[in-house]
């Protein structure tokens, strides 16, 4: 009963919680790292603009790995199959993940695709999320690295306008730099940006049309590998599992 | 639009500890937002007066604490300034977040009969 007035209202009670709201979203993006891990992929969950050049420069990445990396990609899109179909045919392992309306990828469905990947045995892991400078930052998907990609005809000031992606990137891959010579575009301008808005700026130049810089980003991404799994390691040995899954399958 | 998802990711929660705590109705929800969370506040009240139409959140209300971003030396201590260069002026390390990226689900006030 109410103590305030005797006026029989159900007692109002305060219950703490001080939790993440994305928490269980958090909880799956742990468990995708332990997978992750325990397997030896580098996870890199690549964001930008749609059209900034992520499949293309997935593509030129394919091409000057040749066989000296296993690649495989998921690739979030709304509605096609198109750039997975793109990274499949450069030599990539790849899958789509249908988003429907949904705006970026989250743990969840990043576990459920990593289950029905057709290779495990991949150096490098890449999440092509879907085309938004937004919302893709807010969710947690086990990646080791956030990389951002940012094309030179979206304009020096996208840093400032979307600080809560670039704040997020570990690296900046520039892309479309063959295309300078035609654009009135400052790179310092670029450069001054992200300095206010990413604490440890660092910034790739490539061309996926030239293959310029693809050597740069291939080196960094090489220095973040996982020493390698000289064993496969038991079931349960890295991680609790305590989801059940739909399908039937083995936990390397 | 990933404000659909925080709330539907919010309501569950809720609903999670009315079950927990017998809670019949909720009053209203405390919650934390930082500047640089990425959560538009417009979009997550319009969001949530659609989605907590018949929940155990219908007609609550949302009260939010806002979070401004604050940046600091890790190793000086010393605070950079928004929209400065994110570097410590003095040591040169980088600086690192020390609020406002808060998405936080802080209190429940809800009719819990049984309590």
């Amino acid at each position: 009963m109410c103590e305030t007035c005797g006026c029989g209202d159900p007692e109002i009670v305060p219950v703490e919680v001080q939790e993440r709201i994305l928490s269980d979203n958090d909880a799956q993006a742990g468990h995708n790292r332990s997978h992750f891990h325990g397997l030896g992929m580098l996870a890199i969950n690549l964001m930008g603009s749609p059209g900034a050049g992520k499949t293309a420069v997935l593509e030129a990445t394919a091409k000057a790995a040749g066989h000296r990396l296993k690649l495989g990609a998921v690739s979030g899109d709304l509605a096609t199959d198109r750039d997975a179909d793109r990274l499949s045919a450069s030599g990539i392992v790849s899958a789509t993940i249908t988003t429907g309306s949904a705006c970026h990828l989250d743990a969840r469905l990043v576990h459920h695709a990593l289950h029905h990947f057709p290779a495990n045995d991949r150096d490098i892991f890449f999440i092509e999320n879907v085309g938004n400078l937004v919302c893709p930052a807010i969710y947690d998907l086990g990646q080791a690295a956030n990389v951002v990609a940012l094309s030179v005809t979206e304009g020096e000031d996208k840093p400032l306008k979307y600080p809560v992606m670039f704040q997020k990137a570990d690296l900046v891959l520039l892309t479309k730099i063959d295309l300078i010579p035609h654009l009135d575009f400052d790179i310092e301008a670029v450069e001054d940006a992200l300095g206010r808005v990413m604490p440890e700026a660092k910034l790739v130049k490539v061309s996926a049309k030239t293959g310029e810089g693809i050597d740069a980003w291939l080196e960094w991404l090489e220095e973040r590998r996982p020493a390698p799994v000289e064993h496969a390691p038991e079931p349960h040995e890295h991680h609790h599992h305590e989801h059940v899954h739909e399908q039937s399958h083995e936990h390397h | 639009m990933h404000e659909y998802s925080i709330v539907a990711s919010l309501i569950d929660r809720v609903e999670r500890e009315a079950a927990l705590h017998g809670g019949v109705r909720v009053h209203r929800l405390h919650l934390k937002i930082g500047e640089l969370s990425g959560i538009e506040l417009d979009l997550l009240k319009t969001a949530f007066d659609t989605f907590c139409e018949r929940t155990i959140c219908d007609g609550a209300e949302l009260a939010i604490d806002t979070v401004a971003a604050s940046w600091a030396c890790p190793s000086c201590d010393l605070t950079v300034g928004p929209g400065a260069i994110l570097r410590c002026q003095t040591c040169g390390s980088p600086a690192r977040l020390t609020q406002g990226d808060e998405i936080i689900l802080e209190r429940i006030e809800m009719e819990a009969p049984h309590v």
